[in-house]
């Protein structure tokens, strides 16, 4: 079983490094998005920091969105997703595999480079720390979730005005407690509140959300 | 040789967009058997090979592998069987080998280079290991799945239309491996708009033709 999901993950890993450009989409996305905030309403340093948290979270959070086509568009259209579904493994471990690829090819770079966009919108440095353990806690969430929506809308053509219809409510929590954590910390105030909460919903999806996508893809199967 | 029945079919309904493909319709395989499901485009053939692998869900009836419903039974099932649909699942990015490794990594079966290489050997595919699947011409994309099912160990290969995009030798390969896998106690249920010339006892199910005609008869 831990096997299936070892070369599961290593397949989807490999195929992802192999379509490089496709990699880099959301982190050029992130970093675009970000960057031109401070052109388009006004480079002065207390303004940024003001809005920093939000427009770091709300990119983040479209970025992946955007990203989330890929993760069993390829397989549903090359009849792989058969192959996994006629697995003798348990889908749900498949589907985790699955989930944890994109998470390690977008959320994982976009922690790694928000540090910098936080700096970049002159957040205190104990506020720029907060922002990498809330999108580190919130990032998985947002595969985790997603996938659910990815496995109900992959039959649809252009299934993506549907899919952001059913994730984004669902989002909405992450977003509030995620952005809400990096503001308050820039204030000086504690956030153990908030990141406790981010990692309680990481538990819950963790445990519920491949259940609900393996449901959710046999249905999808059962056209 | 035994002839136990492994896997079998009660009155099986399918409705798609309310037209009714097939209703009551039951069948067995028994081991070291050939199936041919017959009928013309659109009397439900993938459909029914779907509901019999477990990707769909029958409208009435159940499918049983050794005497227990597929779906409590799924992964003794699915540990025994193989399906090849229309679609080559084959990753254009991956290599030949990489490609058959990782079907065969969804069974959870980790074989030697060396054995794959055999098999790809016996497809035809013996110097292309290392060509990525985006370099292959889609008879050779089917015959990479060949492979796969040469050495997926399932005692029960379910084929939805085979032979599509293989050449004369590509199909006489096919029917040499559906009777070496008979001889080795493994059935076979397969569909095929195309001439399969196998020198063996088949049995066939034959689905209803036009729409409407199944209902009309009863």
């Amino acid at each position: 079983m831990l096997k299936a999901y070892y070369h599961l993950l290593l397949r989807d890993l490999r195929l992802a490094l192999r379509n490089r450009h496709e990699l880099a989409n959301p982190l050029i996305f992130f970093v675009l998005v970000v960057t031109l905030f401070p052109l388009a309403v006004t480079p002065t340093p207390d303004a940024l920091r003001a809005m920093a948290p939000g427009v770091i979270w709300v990119s983040a959070l479209l970025a992946v969105l955007l990203s989330l086509d890929r993760l069993f568009k390829q397989d549903y259209d090359d009849g792989s997703l058969d192959q996994l579904m006629l697995s003798p493994n348990p889908l749900m471990i498949l589907v985790l595999a699955k989930v944890s690829a994109h998470w390690l090819l977008t959320g994982l770079p976009l922690v790694i480079i928000a540090p910098l966009l936080g700096l970049f919108m002159s957040l205190p440095t104990e506020a720029v720390s907060v922002l990498i353990y809330s999108l580190l806690l919130g990032t998985p969430v947002l595969s985790l979730v997603g996938a659910i929506g990815v496995s109900l809308t992959v039959a649809v053509n252009r299934g993506g005005v549907l899919l952001s219809l059913i994730i984004l409510p669902l989002y909405i929590p992450i977003l509030i407690f995620g952005a809400n954590a990096v503001d308050v910390a820039s204030d000086g105030l504690p956030v153990t509140g908030q990141l406790l909460f981010l990692g309680a919903v990481l538990a819950l999806a963790l445990s519920l959300a491949p259940l609900a996508t393996s449901v959710a893809l046999r249905i999808t199967a059962a056209r | 040789m035994s002839t136990e029945i492994m896997f079998e079919a009660q009155s099986l309904q399918c409705v798609r967009d309310d037209r009714l493909l097939f209703n009551d319709l039951s069948f067995a395989v028994a081991e070291a058997e050939v199936l041919q499901i017959e009928g013309p485009n659109g009397s439900g053939k993938t459909s029914l090979l779907r509901i019999i692998c477990g990707l769909r869900q029958a409208d009435a009836g159940q499918v049983l592998w050794h005497g227990e419903s597929i779906a409590s039974n799924r992964e003794d099932y699915y540990a025994n069987m193989v399906y090849i649909g229309h679609l080559p699942c084959i990753k254009g990015d991956l290599t030949v080998l990489e490609n058959v490794r990782s079907l065969l990594d969804t069974r959870s079966l980790t074989l030697s280079n060396a054995e794959i290489e055999v098999a790809l050997a016996k497809v035809g595919l013996a110097t292309y290991d290392d060509v990525p699947g985006k370099a292959l011409s889609s008879g050779q994309r089917r015959r990479i799945l060949l492979a796969f099912i040469e050495l997926s160990q399932a005692k029960m290969w379910i084929l939805d239309e085979p032979l599509t995009a293989l050449d004369v030798q590509g199909v006489a390969l096919m029917e040499s491996m559906i009777l070496e896998h008979r001889e080795a106690g493994g059935s076979v249920v397969f569909t095929t708009h195309h001439g399969m010339q196998l020198d063996c006892e088949m049995s066939s199910v034959r689905l209803g033709g036009k729409p409407g005609n199944q209902a009309a008869e009863e």
